[in-house]
């Protein structure tokens, strides 16, 4: 059982210290990768989505920002542990990363198909020829037509679609265990979207890699993941797997955000609002005592002032930070 | 486009210094001592009967020279140390970039003054000289627009496929800040070129009986009332000089900065 465990990120606490005080970015977090599967983590902006997938990466800047405690557990080592040297190997190696814009995540001055074979030269010490030519075998993989034209041409040659394909290619070239795509598909429009999901779950099944999704996009959550943290001001609010959670979500926040997404087999409310979450997020610099959600949830009462709910296993393989279950 | 032609003009005047001179820049001539402009001497001839034509063409040499090679070696030292220090932001990007702002306190030619003084003269170390004092100003420059290229996602993508620093350095952000380092580089070969002159009119620069645009000038200082023309043709000279880098430096910009095309 524990051998399918890929990363296990225990009580990750990510800081920063801004001039304007501490920011609890990332707050205890905990969360599983199991090989070969998807892990979905979802949450408003701001809500240390990206901050958790950076310290995994180790990426974090410092300063301001410093993990200050946790555990990342990879393949049985301690990331954190580890020097930064034996950092980078890991780094584009074992875990790789697909970042939200692709028009701004390629040098604009290099050849694409340079960018991906340097991806490759980094790690595998080949010959210059030889990165080269992978480079090409790559674009060919994440369907790139006319590979080789394609390799010797700049970024803003290509369209956005086109250019996360190569962002894909440089993150597969070293068949990394753990892909982590940070909204990899927010930037492109819904039918490139879809061909960019899907050619990521191929890909993922022919590499045999591990997903860390990042992203508020419910819809592609359904289509990637196996499995789905909640994310709320740095905290996880609600773990389960995907089918549990769009068939019946717990946590008065996950509930508000499958409200508010437009269903094709439901009736249009009469007013024809979509339902929302009232309110905004609360400022990290100035969280409310108490569950950091209370305010706009609907259901909160006094226990919700009080003190922070842990996050408990409600049923198996089910975890909800809520004192409305809690309590029972 | 002036600058342009004005600076290729220069140059192949340096380069071809020997055939377009009409006499040799340090053959004596006691018989023609002190004449003024004709058609023999254009330029007139200083007390020792020297084509001054002929010395303001050789001491183009010197001139362009200097301005080039000293401003490529502080651009190189000064763009690496800042990038570095803009990229590295700890304690060493900082003392990097406290001891430019104390550089740049002072005039160019008060700190080469104080190299010239500790390593002595010569146009290897007046190169030398100059392009240390070019070189705060590089750094500060590559400083500041690194310091925005290395927010930028790609420097960040380029960190996640584990490339180390130097490398980032050197294969992503040189290549995105090299327009407008290009673009001062011509700008400050100007300076640099001035630099040069006013030290060489100080009795710092490469020693006589070399010509240089800056010791005629200062030659021609004492005889300003009875021989003009010994002091103000290398004057011209080095104003032709100055304003060609300049005007180069301007069109570059223009060219390299899509937004004041459309304006």
């Amino acid at each position: 059982m524990k051998n399918d465990i890929l990363l296990e990120v225990r009580d990750l606490h990510t800081h920063f210290y801004t001039d304007e005080g501490l920011v609890k970015a990332a707050d205890g977090i905990d969360i599983t990768i199991k090989k070969g599967k998807t892990l979905g983590l979802v949450g408003e902006s701001g809500c240390g989505k990206s901050v958790t997938a950076l310290s995994i990466m180790r990426l974090i800047q410092e300063p301001p920002g410093k993990i200050v405690k946790g555990e990342i557990l990879f393949d049985d080592q301690n990331l954190l542990k580890l020097s930064e040297a034996k950092m980078r190997h890991i780094r584009g190696n074992r875990i790789s990363m697909i970042f939200q814009e692709p028009m701004t995540s390629l040098n604009p001055l290099l050849r694409c198909g340079n960018q991906i074979a340097e991806a490759i030269s980094l790690h595998q010490g080949v010959s210059n020829r030889d990165a080269r030519a992978k480079a090409v075998e790559m674009l060919q993989k994440v369907g790139i037509p006319d590979p080789e034209g394609r390799a010797r041409e700049y970024p803003h040659q290509m369209s956005g679609g086109m250019r996360q394909r190569v962002m894909i290619a440089m993150a597969l070239s070293c068949n990394p265990e753990l892909m982590i795509a940070d909204e990899p598909t927010t930037a492109l429009d819904v039918s490139i979207q879809a061909q960019i999901l899907a050619l990521m779950n191929q890909l993922k099944e022919e590499f045999g890699a591990s997903i860390l999704l990042i992203t508020h996009d419910l819809g592609v959550i359904a289509d990637m993941a196996q499995s789905v943290a909640v994310m709320y001001a740095g905290k996880i609010v609600e773990y389960v797997d995907v089918v549990r959670l769009f068939d019946n979500p717990m946590h008065p926040y996950s509930v508000g955000l499958m409200e508010s997404i437009p269903k094709m087999d439901e009736v249009v409310p009469e007013d024809k609002i979509l339902r929302t979450i009232p309110g905004v997020v609360p400022s990290l610099y100035n969280l409310p005592s108490g569950c950091y959600f209370q305010e706009r949830c609907n259901e909160a009462f006094d226990a919700c002032g009080k003190k922070v709910p842990p996050l408990i296993e409600i049923e198996p393989g089910h975890l909800l930070r809520c004192w409305k279950y809690g309590q029972q | 486009m002036v600058g342009f032609f004005l600076t290729l003009l220069l140059i192949l005047i340096a380069f071809f210094a020997g055939y377009v001179a009409p006499y040799d820049p340090n053959e004596q001539n006691v018989y023609s001592r002190l004449t003024s402009p004709d058609l023999k001497h254009w330029f007139g001839t200083d007390s020792y009967g020297r084509d001054t034509l002929s010395r303001v063409i050789h001491g183009s040499r010197i001139s362009l020279a200097v301005g080039v090679c000293s401003i490529i070696f502080g651009m190189v030292i000064g763009s690496l140390a800042g990038m570095f220090a803009a990229f590295d932001r700890g304690k060493i990007g900082n003392l990097i970039m406290r001891a430019v702002d104390v550089m740049m306190c002072f005039p160019a030619e008060i700190f080469a003054i104080l190299f010239l003084v500790m390593i002595g003269q010569g146009m290897d170390k007046l190169i030398f000289a100059i392009g240390v004092v070019m070189a705060p100003r590089f750094a500060r420059l590559s400083y500041g627009t690194t310091l925005s290229i290395r927010e930028r996602e790609y420097i960040e993508a380029a960190r996640a496929l584990g490339a180390k620093r130097p490398r980032i350095v050197l294969k992503h952000i040189f290549p995105n800040i090299l327009g407008e380092i290009l673009v001062m580089c011509s700008l400050w070969t100007a300076t640099a070129i001035r630099v040069e002159a006013n030290l060489s009119f100080l009795g710092m620069g490469v020693p006589p009986p070399t010509a240089t645009w800056g010791n005629m000038v200062r030659t021609g200082v004492s005889q300003l009332t009875n021989a003009p023309w010994l002091s103000i043709f290398p004057g011209l000279a080095i104003m032709v000089a100055v304003l060609a880098f300049n005007l180069i430096g301007d069109g570059l910009r223009d060219v390299m900065d899509p937004k004041l095309q459309q304006g």
